[in-house]
C-alpha cells in the first residue's frame, strides 16, 4: 500500500482548504521512509531465495546435532529446513503399539502371514544411518534406522513367480505407497522398528514405518500395516496427485538433490 | 470517562472511512485463516492433530492468493490513499518518537499514525508481497530451479515467523487499546483520546471546522464544543485519558 501512496499527489486532508495551502499537515509532507523501507525488504526477500539454499545448508550443518538434542523441542519451531515435518493426510490416526499392531503380507506369495511387533522384534535386525530427503525440500542428515530388510519378509513370505511389485497400506486406512519388486529388494529398504535411536513414535508413522533409503520420503510410509504382492505396481497417495512413481532422490520430481543412498 | 457525568465534553474525531475499516477487517480475517493453516502445516504435533494436509493446504494458498485484494482495492477509495500516503512519510517528529523513551507521555506531536504504526505497516505491506511472490514460486513448481524453490521456501518460512510476531504484537497493542479498537470498528475516536495518542492529528481537526468530523452535536450548540474546542490548535494532552 505504501508503494503506490508515493505517486499520489500531495493532497492535503479535508478539513483543510485550499485557501490553507501551508496548512498541510508534516505527515504528508515527509520523507517516503515507508516505500523506502518496502523497496529494501522486497530486494532482501530476492537476494534471500538466490541464495536461501546455502544460508539453510550452512546453518542446517551448524545446528543439526543441537537441534536433535534439544530437550525443549523449541528448536524444531525455527524454520531451518534440516528437521522433520509430520505430514498426515486424515484426521486422526489410531495410536497402536505391541498388543495391537499387526503387519499383514498377503497378495501373491506361498504363505500369508500376519506378524506383531514382537515377532518383528524377533527378526534379524539391519542398521542404516541415512538422510530422510523430503520432496519438499526439508532434508534431515544421518537419521540412524533399524528394523527388519524388507527382503527378508518376502523370502519369509514367498513371492509367487508372477509377483512384479509390491503396495504397502497403512493403518490411518487412507495411505498408500508401492515399489517394484526389485526396489524392495534393496539392502535399503527396511521395515523400520526404530529411528532416532528410539521405537518409530507415533507422530514419526510409529510403531512401524517403512524407511526407503534411497527415494523422497513420501515412498517410506508411516503407519504401515499392510504388505500385498502385485503383478504390476499400483500408483500411491501422492503418485495420483502429480509426484513421480520411481522417486529416486536426485533423479525424480525435477529435483536435483544429492542422493540419499 | 462516564457520558452520564461530563456528556457535553465528548466529542468524537473521524478516524477511518467503512470503506478502510472493511478493507482492514477483510485482511484481518485472511491473515488469521493463513496463519492458523500455516501453523497447521508447520507445527508437528498441529500437523498430525489435524491431519487434512490437502485440504488444509488449498485453503492456505488461496487465502494467501487473496490476502492483498482488498488493500489493493482500497487504493480505489481517497481516504485510503491518504491514509497510506500519511503512514508512508516520516517527518522529523517520528524519527524523535522512535529515538525517546518517553515517547508515549505526549510530549511530541503524533501525527495520526505514530512512528511505531508506520514501520509495522510498511513491514506488513513487504512481507505481504514477499509471501506472496515466494509462494507462487513454491506452488507453481515449473516456474524456477530448484535451488531458487529451497531459497523461497526459506524466505517464506522466515519471513512467515517475523510478520506472526508482528501480527501478534499489533493485536495485543490492540487490546491494552480499547478506543483505538473503538476507531477500527466503529470509524470514529474520542477527541481527548486523540490528543493524547495523535496529537498533531487532532490539532488538524481543530484547525478546520467540525462539520466533517462526525461529531455528536451538543444540544443547542452549532456543532462545535466551546469548552474543548478553542478554535486554535490544541495542546497534546499530558494525562491519559481514563476511558
Amino acid at each position: 500500500m505504501t508503494i503506490t501512496a508515493g505517486t499520489e499527489p500531495p493532497e492535503a486532508p479535508e478539513q483543510s482548504e485550499a485557501e490553507r495551502p501551508e496548512a498541510v499537515p508534516a505527515e504528508l509532507t515527509g520523507a517516503p521512509v515507508g516505500r523506502r523501507l518496502v523497496l529494501g525488504l522486497l530486494g532482501l526477500g530476492a537476494a534471500g531465495v538466490v541464495t536461501g539454499r546455502a544460508i539453510q545448508d550452512w546453518l542446517a550443518r551448524r545446528l543439526s546435532s543441537l537441534q536433535q538434542n534439544d530437550p525443549t523441542g523449541l528448536s524444531d519451531l525455527l524454520p531451518l529446513g534440516n528437521n522433520f515435518r509430520y505430514y498426515s493426510i486424515v484426521g486422526s490416526v489410531p495410536v497402536k503399539d505391541a498388543s495391537n499392531y499387526e503387519l499383514k503380507i498377503s497378495g501373491l506369495v506361498d504363505n500369508p502371514v500376519t506378524l506383531t511387533l514382537p515377532q518383528l522384534r524377533a527378526m534379524m535386525q539391519t542398521d542404516l544411518t541415512l538422510d530422510f530427503q523430503c520432496v519438499t525440500g526439508w532434508r534431515v542428515l544421518d537419521v540412524p534406522w533399524r528394523g527388519v530388510k524388507l527382503a527378508d519378509l518376502l523370502d519369509a513370505a514367498g513371492v509367487k513367480t508372477e509377483g512384479r511389485a509390491v503396495r504397502f497400506t497403512c493403518f490411518d486406512d487412507a495411505y498408500t505407497e508401492s515399489l517394484t519388486l526389485q526396489q524392495a529388494r534393496r539392502d535399503d529398504v527396511i521395515v523400520a522398528l526404530e529411528m532416532l535411536g528410539e521405537p518409530v513414535t507415533h507422530d514419526h508413522g510409529g510403531p512401524v514405518r517403512l524407511y526407503v533409503g534411497p527415494m523422497y520420503g513420501y515412498k517410506s510410509a508411516k503407519w504401515l500395516s499392510g504388505i500385498e504382492i502385485t503383478g504390476e505396481v499400483k500408483r500411491g497417495y501422492w503418485e495420483g496427485r502429480g509426484y513421480d512413481i520411481d522417486a529416486w532422490v536426485g533423479e525424480s520430481n525435477g529435483r536435483n538433490d544429492v542422493p540419499t543412498s | 470517562m462516564a457520558v452520564g457525568t461530563r456528556p457535553a465534553k465528548r466529542v468524537d474525531l473521524a478516524r477511518f472511512t467503512l470503506g478502510e475499516r472493511i478493507v482492514h477487517w477483510l485482511t484481518a480475517l485472511l491473515t488469521v485463516i493463513c496463519m492458523a493453516t500455516a501453523a497447521v502445516l508447520y507445527i508437528g504435533s498441529l500437523s498430525i492433530a489435524f491431519g487434512h494436509r490437502q485440504i488444509v493446504e488449498t485453503i492456505h494458498i488461496y487465502c494467501g492468493y487473496a490476502l492483498p485484494i482488498p488493500m489493493l482495492a482500497g487504493l480505489a477509495m481517497r481516504a485510503y490513499r491518504v491514509d497510506a500516503r500519511r503512514l508512508n512519510r516520516f517527518s522529523p517528529d517520528d524519527w524523535r518518537w522512535l529515538r525517546s523513551r518517553s515517547r508515549r507521555d505526549g510530549h511530541i506531536p503524533v501525527g495520526k499514525f505514530n512512528a511505531g504504526q508506520k514501520l509495522n505497516s510498511a513491514f506488513t505491506a513487504a512481507a505481504i508481497l514477499i509471501l506472496l511472490g515466494t509462494g507462487i514460486l513454491m506452488h507453481f513448481t515449473g516456474l524456477a530451479d530448484v535451488a531458487y524453490r529451497t531459497g523461497a521456501t526459506f524466505v517464506h518460512d522466515w519471513v512467515a515467523l517475523a510478520l506472526g510476531i508482528v501480527v501478534l504484537g499489533h493485536i495485543s497493542y490492540a487490546a491494552r487499546d480499547a478506543e483505538s479498537r473503538r476507531g477500527m470498528r466503529t470509524g470514529v475516536v474520542d477527541a481527548t483520546w486523540a490528543r493524547y495518542e495523535h496529537g498533531a492529528w487532532a490539532a488538524e481537526h481543530a484547525d478546520g471546522e467540525a462539520h466533517d468530523q462526525h461529531a455528536p452535536a451538543p444540544a443547542g450548540s452549532d456543532g462545535r464544543e466551546p469548552a474543548s474546542d478553542p478554535g486554535g490548535p490544541v495542546e497534546p494532552a499530558r494525562v491519559r485519558p481514563q476511558l
